[in-house]
């Protein structure tokens, strides 16, 4: 399979069935692993990388979990088509700007990718829509405990997995769910969220990793910590924090309905209008727009199979993707163009919103 | 490091001392005047003593000369860990253990190993390290012409390689 294949493939993240879920949109789990004896990869010659590079790659093509998959080396890749990869969480741009030596492997419905000589010899990732935490810890361990029959792992009995940066040490787990939170930042609550998730020992970042841009009301909550705690309390614990905040996120919903309806309505009215008739978008627009046609289809008032169209576009309005569509680089001004032109087409056969003002003194279901 | 009291990071006479106690070892930080103003000591619950003191231990290792410890393994140095913030090998933590140490204490939730243990690996290994030892144990018996002996290690040699045959992932 080659990677141009692989990405006009459907994808769990594009094309899931499971997309039916409010709030939670992805969640992901990544284990750090390195071979023993061996220098990280931050420090290793290039001789020293590429056989870390022929060595993972020769253990990941048996795997029975990686049947069918893209395996590259990252020089082999455009920059667009590393681009997309991000865009599609498949590979950090840590990754998309290293050295040769460096590599992927990424399953046939990309649920399942693998860098090799990244920060660690290897980044195994497991990703799932909507909430699955336990489905991906189940699916990474076993791919970890296949892959260990044949690569040495650095190992210490009391440390645990040995990673280039102390911060990976032990489990070297971190567990992830991308939440879809607008509520919480429309009522201007998100600052106490991330603050108390924080002394919970989670960490809440914008939607694509660094950076604290909130682009769509879109964030990702992770674990912090990998050592001192085995695997399944890490997503005990986070599973826990992540059910806190969706009722926080429902309760703030339900608030500002109570509040001022026809002010909710009326941002998720016009987003829709201007996704159905704008004509420049950029990205950072695109999203906050679809960001509030999603808690539109949250609260009811598209039907519940919009919300996969939105997921899709959530990623298909990215840079890379709308540079892929359109077989060619594009200016950051023609894109502006294109996307707009995407979302309109998109748009004209979404139905209109149909908005139900809540009897007063009566609850409102966000769950729908 | 030497017992004047000069400060941790620059050379004049230490005015500030820091003690902490981490698992039962003290650890202590001198810093002269504007050293604790500039890290915000003097500014209650505006500075990490933790960060503080890997900090102070960092630089009294790369001013103490002869670039500190060296890991044997890939000629990674503190000096370089100071720089990248990452080690170099997985060797390395034997070698920077003293650092590490309070390092980890404030970085995660415990600092002894809880979870997923690479049983595979670690059976080749003890495997592996059973076998290099049969064999010198082997090429002994036969140099010293204990015929017998050697004729045992040669099937125990047998059998361990045996158990190395890689069973297919499933
Ligand atoms: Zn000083
Ligand atoms: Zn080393």
């Amino acid at each position: 399979m080659t990677i141009s294949s692989l990405i006009d493939t459907p994808s769990e993240l594009t094309d899931s069935a499971s997309s039916k879920t409010a709030i939670v949109l992805m969640t992901r789990i990544r284990l750090a692993r390195n071979l023993a004896g061996r220098p990280f990869p931050g420090w290793a010659k290039p001789a020293q990388r590429a056989e870390v590079l022929q060595l993972c790659r020769e253990a990941l093509v048996e795997a029975t979990a990686m049947k069918r998959s893209v395996n590259v080396a990252v020089h082999e890749l455009s920059d667009l088509e590393k681009q997309i990869l991000v865009e599609r969480h498949l590979i950090s741009r840590e990754l998309s700007g290293s050295d040769a030596g460096s590599g992927v492997v990424i399953n046939r419905d990309q649920t399942v990718s693998v860098m090799i000589n990244e920060e660690d010899h290897l980044r195994i990732q497991v990703l799932r829509s909507g909430l699955q935490l336990k489905k991906a810890w189940n699916a990474i361990n076993d791919l970890d405990s296949a892959l260990e029959q044949r690569l040495d792992y650095a190992f210490s009995p009391t440390l645990g997995y040995l990673t280039a940066c102390p911060t990976n040490l032990g489990t070297g787990l971190r567990a992830s769910a991308m939440m879809h939170l607008p509520a919480l930042v429309i009522g201007g609550q998100m600052e106490k969220v991330v603050r108390a998730v924080n002394q919970l020992g989670m960490v809440v970042r914008g939607l694509f990793g660094e950076g604290s841009d909130a682009s769509g009301s879109i964030f990702q909550i992770s674990n912090q910590t990998t050592l001192g705690e085995a695997e399944d309390e890490i997503i005990k614990r986070l599973q826990s924090v992540l059910q806190s905040i969706v009722e926080h996120e429902l309760n703030a919903r339900e608030r500002l309905l109570e509040a001022d309806p026809g002010k909710v309505f009326d941002k998720i009215g016009r987003a829709y209008g201007i996704l159905q008739n704008g004509h420049v978008l950029s990205s950072g627009e695109a999203m906050n727009l679809l960001s509030l046609v999603r808690l539109g289809v949250d609260l009811g008032a598209f039907p519940d199979g919009h919300r996969q169209v939105i997921d899709r576009l959530f990623i298909e309005a990215q840079p890379g993707h709308l540079q892929h569509a359109q077989q060619g680089p594009l200016e950051a001004g023609q894109r502006d163009l294109l996307r707009a032109e995407r979302l309109r087409s998109e748009f004209a056969n979404l139905t209109r919103p149909n908005f139900t003002y809540p009897a007063p003194g009566k609850s409102v279901d966000g769950k729908n | 490091m030497a017992k004047t009291l000069t400060c941790n990071f620059c050379s004049q006479p230490a005015t500030v001392h820091l003690t902490k106690i981490v698992a039962n070892k003290v650890h202590n930080v001198d810093l002269c005047e504007d050293c604790a103003q500039a890290k915000g000591v003097t500014n209650p619950g505006g500075f990490s003593l933790g960060d503080l003191l890997l900090e102070a231990s960092l630089k009294g290792e790369a001013s103490s000369g002869g670039g500190g410890v060296r890991c044997e393994q890939c000629g990674f140095t503190q000096a370089d860990f100071k720089k990248h913030g990452r080690f170099g090998c997985p060797a390395c933590y034997d070698t920077f253990a003293a650092l590490l140490e309070p390092m980890l204490d404030g970085m995660h939730k415990g600092t002894r190993h809880a979870g997923k243990v690479p049983r595979a690996a670690l059976e080749r290994k003890s495997l592996y390290d059973r076998l290099t030892k049969l064999e010198l144990d082997l090429t002994d018996a036969i140099k010293s012409e204990r015929y017998e002996e050697a004729a045992r290690f040669r099937d125990e040699i047998n059998q361990v390689k045996q158990a190395f045959t890689p069973k297919d992932s499933a």
